[in-house]
């Protein structure tokens, strides 16, 4: 009887082992690496990926999350050593040295293998005909208002040209009351001012700086005329000081305490205006153009992209997370908790409806085209730099236009040699 | 066979350390050096290529890394010089007999504060007091100094003075500390000696505090010229090597090369160079060790 008990035991134990092993086995766990968590309300995208667990019996999702840069440092080391995490959010601005070293798998290979229909995907990063990114949330850069102080300068309506918004800056400045009509970022730590609140300014009139897949900065007339035109606001005293060390959360701050008038910003941060000054009445307007230009505005943007690691060896899983986050109804609802504009064709954010602001904004982001030209060219954030340091010099005085432009095209051309 | 055996016992007392050794600081050393002559190394598909020196001749002879050596050097000898003379006065001042013992405790905790928090906490915070609007300027507008808003971290010509002024005095209480342990083990034997030979205030600093702290300055001075070449969170997180390089050291010049333009043979390259000049400082500081302990 004795012996009949243990056996039983023993085989109950081994039973348990074998079927212990075999779900272990079955089990997958994806380490998605992102920066998205800690922007978004607390629990909110955990409570996503719980949902998508729930879907998908057998995964189980491991959120990596850290700051925007840190995740940046995280994954080029990741790729540097094979060791990515097996989904990744991702910048534009990063695809293309990612690409070139081999480090993110091909997106469209996973979609024919899944049979996946790419057609309500809003926008797709594609390389030598193969998409590595997919655009899952987009936030459009346009150009924040201060209505009290413009009402107070007896201005009526937000600025459409560049000349009304040149005036407007210059009737908001009053440096005795350190109120200022601009603010521009140029910081070398985090040069996206160049992408953002520079060349948005020629992208807004249709114009370009790039032309067949090179840099064209030199004999350019959108790129001269922007620049020129930044310098003329810049020489009139209405962009706020400390430009060439301000960060892009320094700008918000000095909107938000009403110090300054004008700024161009992400979306993203309408929320965080809100909760640091709820007395601020600001609007939303698109990017001035040029006088006579009726063309559509370009508007500068950032994605929240993902991809998928070449060293995973989970890909179907991961896939089966980019397509769940992809999906009408969870991209709608990350769209509408990241207050941002959904990548996919068929979401609807709940907050167009509720939020006049963000009726206003998805109006400007309707009716004009999202314009980003760093998003794919390699080293961008090297460009923006290597642009940023002639156009410091530019506007202090020390170069001329010409002198400018040609140094930033001979430094961008040794990247695409 | 016992012979052997004995003749291994110490190197067996010596393995984790030297395992340790090896893993922490020879291996990536020496991958870090081979990295420096190779080319298309880490992040690219292309197979690395062995390019000898020619790393090194690109980057002595880039203009951008002069600049930046130079500054690290500016930077390293401000800092040390300023770190020395707080360090010292205000350990004198602690070690004073005129002050009574709360009020130098207090004083203690104060003048140990920026020792306390952080670079990137001390980068914020002066961030902050150094913006054209913030607690610096209105002090200096308050009392007629400043007429416009002085651009602290933004101009070329005050950036490279801002980061040293922030790290010496993020730096100077590790000196005071110490010398304030050096004033304390000098025997009040020796002052009241010096004062019956008719030494002044000045000439017992000079010949009693000063050459017996000696050991501990040198130590010092080697040691935070190694540490402030190697400073990067605190000139990152403030201006970030700019404007236009203006504040760019070899830490900076470094980060940019590997994590933004991907360059990481030459980012290596500077790295060596780098360790080169720390060795030549290190190698004074343990001869400095060695004879101060002969």
């Amino acid at each position: 009887m004795k012996h009949k008990t243990i056996s039983l035991l023993l085989m109950v134990a081994m039973l348990l082992v074998v079927g212990g092993a075999a779900l272990a086995q079955d089990s997958v766990t994806l380490e998605f690496s992102q920066w998205w968590e800690p922007e978004l309300p607390e629990g909110s995208f955990r409570a996503l990926m719980d949902e998508f667990e729930a879907q998908n019996p057998g995964i189980t999702v491991e959120l990596i999350s850290g700051p925007y840069s840190t995740t940046r440092d995280q994954i080029v080391a990741g790729a540097a050593t094979g060791t990515m995490a097996d989904v990744v959010g991702l910048d534009g601005a990063w695809v293309s040295d990612f690409v070139k070293q081999g480090a993110l798998a091909s997106l469209t290979d996973m979609m024919s293998e899944a049979g996946y229909d790419g057609s309500e995907l809003a926008a797709q990063i594609q390389l030598n005909g193969a998409t590595y990114m997919i655009p899952v949330v987009n936030f459009v850069y346009p150009v924040f208002v201060n209505l009290d102080l413009m009402e107070a300068a007896g201005i009526e309506n937000p600025p459409t040209t560049r000349d009304e918004f040149a005036a407007a800056a210059a009737a908001l400045t009053n440096p005795d009351n350190n109120v200022y009509g601009w603010v521009l970022p140029l910081s070398t730590e985090q040069p996206n001012g160049i992408q953002n609140d520079v060349m948005s300014w020629v992208w807004a009139t249709g114009g370009s700086m790039m032309a067949d897949g090179q840099p064209n900065l030199v004999g350019n007339d959108e790129v001269s005329s922007a620049m020129e035109y930044i310098k003329s606001l810049w020489d009139a005293g209405v962009v706020a000081p400390g430009a060439f060390a301000m960060h892009e959360q320094d700008k918000v701050e000095e909107f938000t305490n009403g110090r300054v008038g004008m700024m161009v910003d992400s979306l993203a941060h309408i929320n965080l205006i809100r909760e640091r000054n709820p007395e601020l009445n600001f609007a939303i307007t698109a990017l001035p153009a040029a006088e006579g230009y009726d063309g559509p505005r370009g508007l500068p943007y950032a994605s929240w992209g993902i991809g998928v690691a070449e060293n995973s060896e989970h890909k179907a899983e991961a896939w089966k997370l980019v397509e769940y986050l992809m999906s009408a109804d969870v991209n709608s609802q990350l769209s509408s908790i990241a207050h941002a504009f959904p990548g996919n064709v068929n979401s609807t954010p709940d907050y167009v409806e509720s939020d006049p602001l963000f009726a206003a904004a998805f109006e400007v982001f309707q009716t004009g085209t999202l314009a980003n030209e760093f998003v794919g060219l390699p080293v961008a954030e090297t460009l923006m730099r290597e642009f940023e340091e002639p156009f410091q010099l530019y506007l202090d005085g020390d170069m001329t236009l010409d002198e400018f432009l040609t140094t930033a095209q001979d430094a961008w051309m040794a990247h695409f040699e | 066979m016992l012979k052997i055996r004995k003749q291994l016992v110490p190197f067996a007392y010596l393995s984790p350390t030297l395992i340790l050794l090896s893993v922490l600081s020879l291996i990536p050393i020496a991958t870090v050096f081979y990295y420096s002559l190779m080319d298309n190394v880490i992040i690219t598909n292309v197979p690395p290529q062995f390019v000898g020196l020619s790393n090194y001749q690109e980057i002595l002879s880039d203009q951008n890394f002069i600049q930046a050596f130079e500054h690290t050097i500016i930077l390293a000898l401000a800092s040390v010089i300023a770190h020395f003379i707080l360090g010292l006065a205000f350990a004198m001042l602690l070690n004073t007999k005129i002050i009574g013992p709360i009020t130098k405790a207090l004083f203690r905790v104060v003048y140990i504060l920026p020792w306390v928090f952080t670079a990137s906490i001390i980068a914020v915070l002066w961030r902050l007091l150094l913006n054209p609007n913030g607690v610096v300027n209105f002090v200096l507008s308050g009392i007629g100094v400043a007429n416009a808003p002085i651009e602290w971290l933004a101009s070329r010509q005050l950036a490279l003075p801002s980061v040293i002024f922030i790290n010496i005095w993020a730096g100077y209480p590790f000196y005071m500390v110490s010398f304030l342990a050096g004033l304390q083990g000098i025997s009040d034997d020796l002052y009241e000696a010096g004062k019956i030979d008719g030494a002044g205030t000045v000439a017992l600093f000079r010949y009693i505090t000063l050459p017996m702290l000696r050991p501990i300055i040198v130590s010092l001075a080697m040691l935070d010229f190694i540490w402030t070449t190697h400073q990067f969170t605190l000139i990152w997180m403030t201006t970030g090597g700019g404007p236009v390089r203006a504040s760019e050291v070899l830490s900076t010049f470094t980060y940019k090369l590997a994590f933004s333009s991907y360059e990481f043979s030459l980012a290596s390259t500077t790295a060596m160079v780098i360790l080169a000049l720390s060795t030549v400082v290190a190698f004074f500081y343990v001869r400095n060790q060695r004879l101060a302990n002969e």
